[in-house]
């Protein structure tokens, strides 16, 4: 990491504090202000949860298997989240011959049964719909074979105005979009970033840091019946524990070792390797969902509509932001991390504890890790958590953090935001499932261009 | 209760299997280029993915007769270690190890792309590319061969021995190549880039052939193995499959000739067995060790990868047959 600014001597900094507690208070005061605006602010958006659905509320309905026909069903949901009762629903066989038709109940919820297996095509009686409620989709046509549940799903309201009338609001959410996602990696990476200055360890087991601080607040949120906010607080913590934890037991007595570089990075894919599939087996494979804020509505700002979660997002991950830019700045802690990741010996020549610098970086990282891990599934994922959420994350970490200069604090949180922008602008162009690609792109450009990153120095490179 | 002839019976059927073949053959490019010129490849993966894909694709989609596939995803590989290697060979090794996990996890993505089912068969893979190559079998392609209760399908008995006389061709180059005045500059690389470069020599280029020729064993390994297994299928090439790779090279001895393919008949030995016993142990109404679910045997391996590959680089990174001295530990 680069210094960005003079690092100080001990006595001219700070004189109110003294000794051994003053960066643990430092480090404190942080996370405890990080931690206090997220509970304000998504205790700000709970009011907007009233018109949450449970997640999987019409895929839980069994398809009994034995019955003659087969039965199709569905629930009908306005745009703004209503239910949508009393609607008719057709079913055309190929023929355009109308076999069956039902009515929605008060929950929405429609089924009927259609005769045999083939191909079918449902559609809403346009003349039955409630006044106000328009139809994006009002027929789909669907292969209906025995022994799945067929679900269909109709898309309702106008197009959306703001995709018509103008490319700058499209083009102003997708920027929006990819600042949070920028945002959310930034978080992570900086960690990584740090990491790598203090110690020189390319930390490829970051991405499970990641994945454990999500996978525990899903734990805390969903299994015990925590709030995600507590939940997720709960996870920072243990987050910061588990970081400090690997660096106590393992990086520590490596570098006492003296491990090669080379070394510590092949013991880090063993342990991210290990770590992954630990959590498969007590997570499973599946994509999981959290109890809280799983099913929000956008609000309108005039300019931009966006979630309360994601508005929380960006204001979450600036606010951490701000504290670590604060935290290494103003700091005792913060400017030896900066001492010791400028120039190790210097610093410990100097008097700084080097090893003590090392581990507040491991607990940081930890910390910011797991709560990136958590934002990361509850904006980027549709609020939900998977086992290899985190190695996905881990590789756009390593274009954001390369793309700012390895090494560097502000260099890396630079450079994820303009990941996480590529990413959201390259998925308008290339297909979704290739959204990732535009961010790993940049990683192998700018190494031909300005392998130094954006804020790095040259001497790292080699 | 464990059958322990079956497990042996198992377990030396891994020894020399398929899967020990395709990963000897990671392992051998994984050697040139760590063992022996100190790049950290962790992307192997997909060089053996644009081997086996550019095969597959250049018979089914072009049309090409196979041979002609096979030679596609030779130049394949060569492509892809060029573009890897110009921009990251300057720079210090561990940038090359991030960009060759993104890369093989580009590849993957790209290859499993519902964009790209018309081309790469999406996540459905690739069939029906190599029934050539089955049709050159001299074996009863559907009959069982017994070798004293070790038990190989025709097919599968045509394509070990079209696999091991790979490796083996693969060994002597590598053995010849690592004896001549080539492979005493790329050993001199790793141990001091600097030295080497005072010396004259152009390091760069050194390391970029050195990438080549191990990626280029990785797309052979990728061939073969998309012969044996007669499919393609895009999520089977995923970064663990490298790091399988790295731990066999590790246990046999990196830049050892014989290194990588004794680790990686050790490797599917002991991983065999591991997996055999753990599924009949926690198999049944009543199984031998309860706190394991049966269906989590399959992600065990890999927890006991991981560690092996993280505990073998602690304590003993020459693996078996290594010299420790030999082995590059540090970056510049």
């Amino acid at each position: 990491m680069r210094p960005v600014g003079p690092v100080r001597s001990p006595d001219g900094a700070r004189p109110d504090n003294s000794g051994f507690t003053r960066p643990v208070a430092g480090l404190l005061r942080a996370v405890l202000g990080a931690l206090i605006a997220i509970a304000a602010l998504t205790g700000l958006a709970a009011p907007a949860l009233a018109t949450q659905q449970p997640p999987h509320g019409t895929s839980s309905q069994p398809a009994p298997p034995e019955q003659p026909g087969l039965p199709v069903s569905g629930t009908l949901r306005n745009v703004d989240g209503t239910l949508l009762s009393g609607v008719r629903v057709q079913a055309l066989d190929a023929s355009g011959q109308q076999v069956a038709s039902t009515t929605s109940n008060t929950g929405g919820r429609w089924e009927l049964t259609v005769p045999t297996p083939g191909q079918y095509t449902f559609r809403i009686d346009r003349q039955s719909l409630p006044p106000g409620v328009t139809v994006l989709q009002g027929e789909v046509v669907r292969d209906v074979a025995p022994g799945t549940l067929s679900l269909v799903v109709f898309r309702f309201g106008a197009q959306r105005a703001g995709l018509q009338t103008s490319a700058s609001a499209t083009a102003l959410r997708v920027l929006v979009d990819g600042i949070r996602f920028g945002l959310v990696i930034g978080i992570t990476g900086v960690g990584l970033s740090l990491i790598f200055g203090t110690t020189g360890l390319t930390n490829f087991a970051h991405g499970e840091l990641v994945t454990i601080g999500a996978v525990l607040a899903w734990t805390l949120n969903v299994t015990f019946g925590l709030q995600l906010i507590w939940a997720t607080l709960l996870a920072i913590v243990a987050g910061a524990a588990l970081g400090a934890a690997t660096d106590l037991a393992i990086w520590r007595p490596m570098r006492r070792r003296r491990a090669g570089l080379i070394a510590q990075l092949v013991i880090s894919i063993g342990l991210a390797l290990a770590l992954r599939y630990l959590v498969l087996i007590y997570f499973g494979g599946r994509s999981e969902s959290f109890a809280d804020y799983t099913n929000q509505v956008e609000r309108n700002y005039g300019f931009i509509s966006i979630t309360d979660k994601d508005l929380a997002t960006i204001v979450i991950s600036l606010a951490v932001l701000v504290g670590v830019a604060l935290l290494l700045q103003r700091t005792r802690i913060g400017k030896a991390m900066r001492a010791v990741a400028d120039n190790r010996d210097l610093a410990a020549s100097s008097g700084i504890n080097v090893e003590r610098v090392v581990l507040f970086v491991w607990i940081l990282a930890g910390a910011l890790a797991a709560l990136g891990g958590v934002l990361f599934g509850l904006s980027e994922l549709g609020g939900t958590v998977q086992y290899e959420m985190g190695f996905n994350l881990l590789l756009l970490m390593f274009a954001g953090v390369i793309l700012g200069g390895l090494g560097t604090a502000y260099g890396a949180l630079l450079g994820c935001l303009v990941v996480g922008v590529l990413v959201q602008v390259s998925a308008q162009v290339i297909p979704v499932d290739l959204k990732y690609l535009g961010g790993l792109a940049v990683l192998i450009v700018i190494l031909v261009i300005r392998p130094q990153g954006l804020l790095g120095s040259r001497a790292r490179i080699g | 209760m464990i059958d322990i002839a079956s497990l042996l019976a198992n377990g030396i059927a891994a020894l020399v299997g398929p899967s020990a073949i395709f990963f000897a053959l990671l392992a051998i490019g994984l050697n040139v280029h760590f063992g022996y010129g100190g790049l950290l490849n962790f992307g192997q993966i997909g060089f053996a993915l644009v081997g086996g894909y550019g095969m597959g694709i250049a018979v089914l989609y072009f049309g090409l007769p196979l041979w002609s596939g096979v030679l596609v995803g030779i130049v394949a590989g060569v492509v892809l270690a060029l573009l890897l290697g110009i921009p990251t060979l300057r720079l210090r090794a561990d940038y090359l190890a991030i960009v060759t996990i993104a890369a093989a996890e580009i590849l993957r993505l790209i290859t499993r792309s519902t964009s790209m089912t018309d081309f790469s068969g999406g996540t459905q893979g690739l069939t029906g590319y190599g029934g050539s190559f089955r049709q050159l079998s001299p074996f009863d392609n559907g009959r069982f061969y017994d070798f004293y209760g070790v038990r190989f399908l025709g097919q599968d008995l045509w394509a070990i021995c079209v696999g091991w006389t790979v490796v083996g061709l693969s060994l002597i180059l590598v053995f010849l190549l690592v004896r001549s005045p080539w492979g005493r500059v790329l050993k001199a690389i790793r141990e001091d880039e600097d030295a080497v470069r005072a010396l004259g020599k152009n390091v760069f280029v050194y390391k970029m052939q050195a990438l080549v020729l191990g990626g280029v064993f990785g797309a052979v390994g990728g061939i073969v193995f998309a012969l044996t297994t007669q499919s393609l299928t895009p999520d089977f090439y995923s970064p663990p499959q490298t790091f399988f790779a790295y731990a066999a090279l590790i246990i046999g001895g990196a830049g050892r000739v014989f290194g990588p393919v004794i680790g990686s008949m050790i490797f599917w030995f002991v991983l065999s067995i591991t997996d055999n016993f753990l599924r009949q142990a926690t198999a049944g109404s009543n199984p031998l060790i309860s706190f394991i679910d049966n269906q989590d045997v399959g992600a065990i391996r890999f927890v006991l990868v991981g560690v092996a590959l993280a505990v073998l680089m602690a304590f003993r990174p020459q693996g078996i047959f290594g010299k420790r001295s030999e082995v590059l530990l540090d970056a510049r």
